[in-house]
C-alpha cells in the first residue's frame, strides 16, 4: 500500500464514520460538530484528487459559513436531546422510504464501478483554480450565468427583507 | 512506496513549522507586554515595569499565574467540547501562519532553504479558509460552558464574524484581480518589482483592515467578550491557562492578520525604494525579515492604538456597518477594479 | 435661565453630514489625540525608588524620643493619653531603679507604653501636650499588616533608634520634623 492509499483509507473511514456519528448523536450540537468532521475529510478527498481549490472552497463554504448558521440556530434555540419531540408513525414511515429509495439509487451506482480501480488519485487537473475558471467561463458559461442570477436574487430579497425591518424600527 | 519521500525537506520543513509556531508564540507573548505598555503610554501611566528590567519578564509571570490558577470545569457543561474550545481556538491562530512568506531564499550549508512553509497554489484562499474556521474555537467553547452570557458571546461572535467575512472576502477580490494570483509568494514578489498593492487598493485596504479588526475581536468590535455587558463573553466560565489560550488565541491572531496585511497590501518581506538583488542572497533575505518585522510592528501598534482611541461600537452599529456600508463599498471596489482592468488591459 | 457661567455648550442635534457620516474625521483626530499624549510627561512616580516629598506639616507615625545622651525622655506623666481624642495611648508608669540613670532622663518612666495604630488619627495633639519633647509624628507611615493585633505598637516599636549607637539611624527617624524642636 502507498502511502497515498493510507491516507484515502483514513479519510474515506473518518468521512463515514463521523458521518454515522452525526445521524446518530441525540443532540444536534454534536451532529453539527460531527457535519463538519465529515466535511474536513471531504475536503481531504479533493485535495487527494489535486483540486485544493474545491477543497479550500468547500471548507470555506460549507465548514466556515454554512455550519457556522446552523450551529448558530442550533444555539440560539437551545435544541437539546431532551427537548427532541417523538415524530409520529407517519412521518417515520415517510422518513423510512424516502431514505430507502436514496439508498437505492447509491447502491446502483456504486453496483456500476470498475472494481478493477477502486480508487482514483491525482486525477488530473480539472480542480485547479486556473482550469476550473476555464471551464465555466468556457464550457459551461450558461448555467454558470443562471446561477448567478438565481444568486442576485436571493441577494436582493435579503435586501428587501432588510429594508423591511428597517421601515418597521421607524414607525 | 512508504521510503520515497525526501527525508531532507520534511526534516526543512519540520524545523521551519517549529520555528514559526514558537515565534508567533513568543512575538504573542510579548504582544501582550507590548498591549499593557501602550495603554499605559497613550494614559500617561508607566505599566508594567517591576518583573525584570523594564517589566520585560511580565508575560512570563502573567503564564506562570494563569498555569497555577485553578482549574474549573462547570457541572453541567459537555466537558470534552469544554476543552476542545480554547484548543481550536489556539490551533486555528497557530495554524495561519504556514503560507505565508517569511522572507526570500536563504543558503544554509549549500542548500537552499524557503523561508515558506507551503507554497501553496491557493495561499489566500488557505488563510481565509482557517480563519473562518477560528470562530468555532469561541462557538464551541461558549456553548459548552452552559451559561446565558457565554452563550450570548458566542452568538454574537458567530454573526460578526460572518458578516465581517462576507466584506473581506470582497475586498480581496479586487486584490486578486490585481495580482491575477492566489499564491503569497507571488504577491509580494510582484510588489517587489512594482508598486505596493496599498497603492492600487487604498480603499480595499481601508476595507480589509477594518474587517481585520472584526475577526480578530478587537476593539472597536469587542462585542463577543464586552465586559460591561456580557462579564466576560464566551469565556465568562473558563478559569486557568484553558482561559489563558483564548486571551492567547486573540494576540496570535492579531499577529497572524497583521502578518497577512503586511504581505498583502505592504509588500512583505520587500524592503521599501531598496533594490534587493544587489545583495547577497542570504544577507538580502535577513534584511526582508526585518522588513516584514518592522512593519508587522507598525500594524500591532496600530491595532493596539485603535483599541484605546475608539469605543466600542453597539450591536446594530456592528451590523450596520458591516452589511449597509462595507459590503456595498467592497462591491464598488471589485466593480471599479474590474473596470479599470478592463479599460487599461484591451 | 441665565448660564452661571459661558462653559455650557448647546447640545448638536442635527443630523450629521455625509463627512460626519464616513466617522474617518473623527476617527483620526481621536487617534491624533491619543497618540499626542505619548509624549506628555507622566505623573507617576516610580514609588519605593522615589518618594513624594512630605509637607514641614506632616504628620506620620508617633516616635518616642530619648535625648542626645540616648536617654529615653517619656516620664510617664499621662498628658498624651489624655490628650489624645481617640484614646489611643495607654501607659504604665514605673520608678527609675538606681543605676539605670543611663536608661531614662528622670526619675519616673513608662514602663508600657502603647499606641493602637488602628485608632490614631494622626492629630499630632500628642505631641502639643507632652512637656518633656519625648513623643512626636514622624515623616513615615505606618506600615500594613495582616493582624489587627499587629497595630498595636509596643514601646519596643515606637522607640527612637540609640543616637550614640546608632546615630545614622537615629538622624534618620529624627527627620526634619525635630528640627524646630529645640531639644532640652
Amino acid at each position: 500500500m502507498s502511502i497515498i492509499q493510507i491516507i484515502f483509507l483514513l479519510l474515506s473511514v473518518m468521512a463515514v464514520g463521523s458521518a454515522l456519528m452525526m445521524i446518530t448523536s441525540k443532540n444536534p450540537v454534536n451532529s453539527v460538530l460531527w457535519l463538519i468532521v465529515v466535511f474536513f475529510a471531504i475536503s481531504g478527498h479533493y485535495i487527494l484528487l489535486n483540486a485544493q481549490f474545491l477543497a479550500i472552497v468547500n471548507i470555506i463554504v460549507y465548514a466556515g459559513a454554512i455550519m457556522v448558521l446552523f450551529l448558530f440556530v442550533v444555539m440560539l434555540m437551545n435544541l437539546n436531546a431532551e427537548t427532541e419531540p417523538i415524530k409520529n408513525r407517519r412521518l417515520q414511515l415517510i422518513g423510512v422510504t424516502s431514505g430507502g429509495a436514496l439508498m437505492l439509487i447509491i447502491i446502483s451506482a456504486v453496483s456500476k464501478i470498475d472494481v478493477e480501480q477502486l480508487v482514483q488519485i491525482n486525477a488530473g487537473d480539472s480542480g485547479l483554480i486556473k482550469v476550473l475558471g476555464m471551464n465555466l467561463f468556457k464550457n459551461y458559461v450558461l448555467p454558470f450565468e443562471i446561477s448567478s442570477v438565481l444568486f442576485l436574487s436571493a441577494m436582493i430579497g435579503a435586501v428587501v427583507i432588510g429594508k423591511k425591518e428597517e421601515i418597521d424600527i421607524k414607525k | 512506496m512508504l521510503l520515497a519521500i525526501d527525508f531532507a525537506l520534511l526534516l526543512e520543513k519540520l524545523i521551519l513549522v517549529v520555528v514559526v509556531v514558537f515565534a508567533s508564540l513568543g512575538i504573542a507573548m510579548y504582544t501582550t507586554f507590548a498591549e499593557r505598555k501602550v495603554a499605559a503610554i497613550l494614559q500617561d501611566r508607566r505599566g508594567p515595569n517591576r518583573a525584570g528590567p523594564f517589566g520585560l519578564l511580565q508575560p512570563l509571570a502573567d503564564g506562570m499565574k494563569l498555569f497555577f490558577k485553578e482549574e474549573i470545569i462547570p457541572n453541567f457543561s459537555s466537558k470534552f467540547l469544554f476543552v476542545m474550545g480554547p484548543a481550536l481556538a489556539m490551533l486555528t491562530a497557530c495554524m495561519t501562519s504556514a503560507v505565508i512568506p517569511w522572507g526570500d531564499k536563504i543558503d544554509f550549508f549549500g542548500r537552499t532553504v524557503d523561508l515558506q512553509i507551503a507554497d501553496v497554489n491557493i495561499g489566500i484562499l488557505y488563510v481565509f479558509g482557517v480563519v473562518s474556521l477560528g470562530v468555532y474555537g469561541i462557538m464551541i467553547g461558549s456553548w459548552a460552558s452552559n451559561n446565558k452570557f457565554s452563550l450570548m458571546g458566542g452568538l454574537r461572535a458567530a454573526s460578526q464574524i460572518i458578516s465581517y467575512e462576507l466584506a473581506m472576502g470582497i475586498s480581496l477580490i479586487a486584490l486578486l484581480m490585481i495580482t491575477g494570483t492566489l499564491s503569497l509568494k507571488e504577491m509580494v514578489v510582484q510588489q517587489q518589482h512594482g508598486y505596493w498593492n496599498v497603492v492600487l487598493q487604498p480603499l480595499g485596504f481601508l476595507i480589509f483592515l477594518v474587517c481585520a479588526f472584526a475577526e480578530c475581536n478587537r476593539t472597536p468590535f469587542d462585542l463577543p467578550e464586552a465586559e460591561n455587558e456580557l462579564i466576560g463573553g464566551y469565556h465568562t466560565e473558563y478559569s486557568s491557562m484553558k482561559l489563558g489560550f483564548y486571551l492567547f488565541s486573540e494576540y496570535i491572531n492579531m499577529f497572524v492578520s497583521s502578518v497577512v496585511m503586511a504581505t498583502l497590501f505592504f509588500g512583505g518581506y520587500d524592503i521599501p525604494f531598496f533594490d534587493e538583488s544587489v545583495l547577497s542572497p542570504n544577507l538580502a533575505a535577513i534584511l526582508g525579515i526585518v522588513a516584514l518585522m518592522t512593519k508587522v510592528i507598525a500594524f500591532i501598534f496600530l491595532f493596539m492604538w485603535v483599541r484605546w482611541t475608539i469605543p466600542r461600537f453597539r450591536y446594530d452599529q456592528l451590523m450596520h456597518l458591516g452589511w449597509r456600508i462595507l459590503i456595498p463599498l467592497a462591491l464598488f471596489n471589485m466593480l471599479a477594479t474590474g473596470g479599470v482592468i478592463l479599460f487599461f488591459n484591451k | 435661565m441665565q448660564a452661571l457661567t459661558n462653559k455650557a455648550k448647546q447640545v448638536d442635534r442635527a443630523p450629521m453630514s455625509f463627512i460626519e457620516k464616513m466617522y474617518l474625521p473623527a476617527i483620526i483626530k481621536g487617534m491624533s489625540i491619543t497618540f499626542s499624549h505619548i509624549f506628555k510627561k507622566k505623573p507617576t512616580i516610580n514609588y519605593p525608588e522615589k518618594t513624594r516629598p512630605f509637607s514641614p506639616v506632616f504628620r506620620g507615625m508617633q516616635i518616642l524620643n530619648r535625648d542626645a545622651e540616648g536617654r529615653e525622655n517619656c516620664t510617664a506623666c499621662g498628658l498624651c493619653a489624655v490628650a489624645c481624642p481617640a484614646e489611643a495611648i495607654t501607659m504604665e508608669a514605673a520608678e527609675r531603679q538606681a543605676g539605670e540613670e543611663n536608661l531614662y532622663r528622670e526619675e519616673k518612666y513608662a514602663a508600657k507604653y502603647e499606641i493602637n495604630m488602628l485608632r490614631c488619627i494622626f492629630c499630632g495633639l500628642c505631641e502639643e501636650a507632652c512637656p518633656k519633647d519625648a513623643i512626636y509624628l514622624s515623616e513615615t507611615f505606618t506600615p500594613a499588616d495582616y493582624q489587627r493585633k499587629q497595630f498595636i505598637y509596643s514601646k519596643n516599636d515606637l522607640l527612637i533608634p540609640h543616637p550614640q549607637e546608632n546615630p545614622e539611624a537615629y538622624k534618620k527617624a529624627l527627620g526634619n520634623r525635630a528640627n524646630k524642636i529645640t531639644v532640652n
